[in-house]
């Protein structure tokens, strides 16, 4: 059932992160490789020539693309290790739901945050938090959006944080101040050795951040 | 708001409720009915007005306050490719939508999130813009489904022996994008260009529920001209 298991990604890729807290989760052994995705290898080309884009699962020497549904085959194929996706029915449409809502939203406008300025970039903040404020609904009191254990809307969600002071940086604004209880639910994530050693340090992203501006020729 | 309830010749149990909010020219909302038809589970439909939208979708799908949205038992369930899953794991009579291998699963997942963020999006951009935009989109679209084609090669179903996800997923080529083109006047998608995506269409016909879910041209026609017309009216 292990066999071969790589996973092509780029380290301040928070798509990637999902796989890679989805395998820490369960304990999964992978050789991680890291792609240069101003020079992407051939293996990445052949195995996402639809995309091209990290990450890229290798099973057993099959790409699985796309990182929601990676950490779906993921807790397919290692179901006996801490589950992720709901059992019940209803809870799993649901968890899928916000799931699909993050991916809408999220990266999107944290991206319009970094890249814009003015009244696009105010409009970006207030739909971002509006959205944070949306998911902290979904959450309520829960320990987790998974309950009481780490479940699939808090793999796909937390990577995010690592991109938060970046966002924060170049929008001006405190996430903490407008959505407390998002913050609270993100230490109680990265008290989880598998999300803490998944993010990369959020000074390093901001770092980042900075250079891609500077390729971009944003200010 | 108009209600229509459907009953399917195959009833499943009687104390199941299950309910679409829906519009007859989407194809996401076709998807939908078009999963719960094969299956033979009996619904009731609402046909939602988009430029009213009624308190009931809004209060079902507070999120984003559109259709389609399954509610079952109650219980409120948006977007389309959430929706498929959810009915076929919970009515597991044939056609099974999605296999059990985790592998297949993955790769069905796949090729549905491609037509949707891809195909379907790119064919929006094609309906609503002109010019040089507009030239643009519909290479890109061509290259997409030229990908879908691929994939569907040598394969009687994208599932492979029978219906499945991807099938029902890609049902708009069956009718709407057909009449989608031909209110723009243009020709993306031809047998002569896609004779595999042809060859599944002529085989999704053969289903009496896909023939029975045809749009009505016309009328199709008719909605889409006149969409067209709002937004070049608007644009200017």
């Amino acid at each position: 059932m292990a066999g071969e298991l790589v996973l092509l990604d780029f380290w301040p890729s928070p798509f990637g992160m999902r796989s890679r807290i989805a395998l820490a989760e369960k304990g999964i052994p992978y050789e991680y490789r890291e792609e240069d995705l101003r020079n992407k290898s051939d293996l990445l080309l052949q195995m996402n020539p639809v995309h091209k884009k990290i990450p890229v699962l290798i099973h057993n020497g099959k790409p699985v693309c796309e990182s929601v549904i990676q950490v779906q085959y993921i807790d397919e194929v290692w179901h006996d290790k801490a589950p992720l996706i709901p059992s019940d029915p209803y809870q799993r449409a649901v968890a899928r739901f916000w799931v699909d809502f993050i991916d809408k939203k999220i990266y999107e406008l944290g991206s319009k945050i970094w890249k814009t300025k003015g009244e696009e970039q105010a409009n970006a903040k207030k739909e971002f938090i509006e959205c944070l404020k949306l998911l902290e609904g979904e959450l309520g009191d829960k320990t987790y959006f998974g309950g009481e254990s780490l479940g699939y809307v808090d793999v796909a969600l937390v990577p995010f944080y690592s991109w938060f002071y970046a966002y924060e940086k170049c929008g001006d604004f405190s996430i903490e101040a407008e959505c407390p209880k998002m913050i609270a639910w993100v230490k109680r994530c990265m008290q989880k050795e598998s999300v803490a050693k998944s993010l990369p340090d959020q000074e390093k992203v901001y770092e980042f951040i900075l250079q891609l501006k500077k390729v971009f020729g944003i200010e | 708001m108009k209600w229509r309830t459907i009953f399917s010749s195959k009833t499943m149990g009687g104390d199941e409720e299950v309910k679409v909010f829906g519009m007859w020219a989407s194809p996401y909302s076709r998807r939908v009915e078009l999963a719960l038809k094969l299956k033979g589970i009996p619904y009731e439909y609402i046909e939602e007005d988009l430029s009213n939208k009624s308190a009931l979708l809004i209060k079902h799908n507070p999120v984003h306050q559109k259709i389609p949205v399954l509610v079952h038992n109650g219980k409120s369930i948006p977007e389309s490719l959430v929706i498929l899953e959810h009915i076929d794991e919970t009515w597991r009579n044939n056609p099974i939508l999605l296999s059990q291998d985790p592998y297949d699963r993955a790769m069905a997942r796949f090729w549905a999130k491609f037509i949707d963020e891809k195909i379907l999006s790119t064919t929006r951009k094609v309906s609503f813009t002109t010019g040089k935009e507009q030239e643009h989109a519909i290479e890109e679209v061509t290259e997409q489904l030229k990908l879908l084609e691929n994939e569907v090669k040598g394969k009687a179903y994208f599932g492979g022996e029978g219906i499945g996800y991807v099938d029902i997923v890609a049902n708009f080529l069956v009718f709407w994008f057909g009449n989608l083109q031909e209110a723009l006047g243009i020709n993306i998608f031809s047998q002569h260009k896609f004779p595999f995506i042809f060859e599944w269409i002529q085989k999704q016909l053969k289903i009496d529920m896909v023939d029975e879910s045809r749009i009505p041209k016309d009328k199709h026609l008719t909605y889409i001209r006149t969409r067209l017309a709002a937004f070049k009216s608007a644009s200017k």
